[in-house]
């Protein structure tokens, strides 16, 4: 046991693992906002309410069909995902050609709707999701003992990024994404289907959200309102990357996960507002965002 | 923004003053009847909340700048009135013009931080800035954390007054929520207003007009959460307490709910909103988690098919403004 800055090094790794662990979440749910935004050009605020669906979901199959963590990691996105796409063709395709505002409206009134519902059903109190059996345990790295699961958590977050940006940024579909996110109607005439492409756009970051919400569910316990509080900070989190890139929201993500674990430790009264304190001070020196384009 | 009316079928000046004047007096009759037939609390809650939505509606109906974080100025405010009213027995008329200027320089805050983004930003921007102000009062010793101020003595109103009979708070509610109503009035039909309607429009040419369309942004920004914070403070008085519930964002959400049920941008949607919501909440309290449900499909409803709101529906249908 050794000390950094007076700090015992086990609270400050700790910590660390913790704020990465919680960038994890960040690097997920913004990448998910991001891709979204891109396409549809709304923010979708449903996005914390879907979390908690992905967590559920993983629940619920396990409870009730006996489908466990490793299945869940794939069918509760896909499930959750579907709801997305319904979401889309049911309500979002409507709103393309009015102000972005409305579809703001829209998500947030249908993220009280899903939240309220499943208040209704499950209650407030959290329901707790076991830790896969290949994963239990941990090891002691000498400075600190890394829990498998917490470990796994950062390592599939950190893939399933790269893989995302690796799809928009260096695939033929990404560019098509990418194009159509530039000028839809040109792609458009070229013969792209691109309602199909902003419908599957809308149901892969939901997707996204949803796998995060599995993700979390043995970290956290699976509540209604898992997801709520989170969306907050997370759009703090995207104000500060700016949306104009993916990599610049997947880093800011992790970024800010680190510095909200490291306040925990150095000061930790400002634990719960530091992102928003961030928030605040890169608004006055780089109104854009550190990877926007100014608008 | 959806245009509320077709220009082709604006109504005349003196059409205009007519329809308003009439729907004031309906307005004012249904205030003056309401506490023999209704609980006066109930009517008093409705009322504040009216005058937030009203100053809710100002940002949004008229800069078309959507706020998700006004629970801020309105819980704040409702925080400040309390503990000068409870802790240093500040008499009401006091205890509510110290929030109010509370409300107005976290307004200017906070407004200044969120113009500098545009669009769907600027609603991200004000949520987790309100986000923050809901940690500091959970964390704030002065607001008493979960436990709120609670048992806030309404006091007398200029020494004379004992706000403590429900009749006498109820006229002093109603005389502050009607004066905040006509100042705004007055403020949306200003030379001001129409600058801040023309924003709303169109942006880039209000600009090109030599408009400094920030500043008037920040003025009506602050503007709003000077009169969301009287709201606030109101609500303090008339319940006795101040809560965290004040400053969490479902109240954000709440004021933004009954500005779009009642009609964004006309001039009595927010009050016939606030009414219809708070009168929701009421009767339907016993149902729980439902009225979650419920207030989310207002929202999907409203923004699918009742783009207009009530009172804009009425408006439209009888081409008057409203």
């Amino acid at each position: 046991m050794f000390e950094i800055f007076g700090i015992p090094s086990q609270a400050l790794f700790g910590q660390l693992l913790l704020g990465l662990i919680n960038g994890s979440f960040y690097a997920l749910l913004s990448l998910g906002l991001a891709v979204i935004f891109g396409m549809l050009n709304i923010i979708n605020f449903t996005h914390g309410a879907q979390y908690m669906m992905g967590a559920f979901a993983a629940y619920l199959l396990l409870h009730h069909i006996g489908i466990g963590y490793w299945q869940a990691l794939v069918v509760a996105p896909i499930v959750v995902g579907a709801t997305g796409v319904v979401i889309e063709r049911l309500f979002l395709q409507h709103l393309r050609k009015l102000d972005p505002l409305y579809g703001l409206l829209l998500t947030f009134g249908l993220g009280l709707v899903i939240e309220g519902l499943f208040r209704n059903y499950y209650g407030s109190s959290g329901l707790p999701y076991q830790v896969p059996q290949a994963l239990q345990g941990g090891r002691n790295l000498g400075f600190m003992f890394l829990p498998n699961y917490r470990a796994w958590v950062i390592v599939l977050s950190f893939s399933v990024c790269f893989a995302t940006w690796f799809a928009i940024e260096r695939t033929r579909l990404g560019s098509y994404l990418r194009a159509a996110t530039e000028n839809p109607v040109l792609v458009r005439a070229f013969g792209i289907n691109v309602p199909r492409m902003v419908t599957l756009t809308y149901g892969f970051g939901v997707g996204l959200a949803a796998l995060a919400g599995v993700m979390a569910a043995p970290i956290y316990n699976v509540s209604p309102q898992m997801g709520s509080d989170l969306i907050i900070v997370v759009f703090a989190v995207v104000v500060i990357g700016g949306m104009g890139s993916i990599m610049g929201a997947i880093l800011t993500g992790f970024a800010l996960g680190i510095v909200e674990g490291l306040t925990k430790v150095f000061y930790p009264e400002a634990s719960n507002t530091v992102i928003f304190v961030i928030m605040a001070i890169v608004l006055l020196i780089r109104p854009a965002g550190l990877f926007g384009r100014s608008a | 923004m959806e245009r509320v009316l077709d220009p082709s079928v604006l109504p005349s000046r003196r059409e205009t003053g007519l329809s308003l004047g009439a729907a004031f007096a309906v307005m004012l009759a249904v205030f003056v009847v309401g506490p023999f037939v209704l609980y006066p609390v109930f009517l008093m809650k409705a009322l504040c909340f009216a005058l937030f939505a009203c100053a809710f509606n100002l940002l949004i109906g008229y800069v078309g700048l959507a706020s998700f974080g006004h629970a801020m100025f309105f819980g704040w405010a409702s925080y400040v009135a309390a503990y000068a009213a409870k802790s240093w027995g500040w008499p009401p008329e006091l205890a509510i013009i110290a929030a109010t200027a509370a409300a107005a320089v976290l307004g200017l805050v906070a407004g200044g931080l969120a113009i500098r983004r545009q669009g769907i930003y600027f609603a991200m921007i004000t949520l987790a800035l309100s986000q923050m102000m809901y940690f500091y009062a959970l964390q704030a010793k002065f607001t008493g954390g979960e436990d709120g101020i609670q048992g806030v003595p309404r006091g007398h109103l200029f020494g004379l007054f004992d706000l403590s009979r429900e009749m006498t708070m109820y006229v002093f509610v109603l005389v502050v929520v009607l004066a905040g109503f006509l100042l705004i009035y007055r403020i949306i039909n200003s030379p001001f207003g129409e600058v801040l309607k023309a924003i709303r429009e169109n942006e880039q040419r209000a600009i090109s007009l030599g408009y400094n369309t920030e500043r008037y942004k920040l003025v009506a920004f602050v503007l709003s959460a000077t009169l969301a914070g009287l709201a606030g403070s109101l609500n303090a008085l008339v319940f006795q307490l101040a809560s965290l519930t004040d400053v969490h964002w479902t109240m954000s959400g709440d004021v933004l709910l009954m500005t779009l049920l009642g009609g964004l941008g006309t001039v009595f949607g927010p009050v016939v909103g606030a009414f219809v919501v708070i009168g929701m909440q009421n009767y339907l309290a016993p149902f729980g988690q439902w009225v979650l449900v419920i207030q989310g499909t207002i929202f999907v409803v409203c923004v699918l098919v009742f783009r207009r709101g009530i009172v804009g529906e009425l408006a439209h249908a009888l081409r008057v403004r409203l």
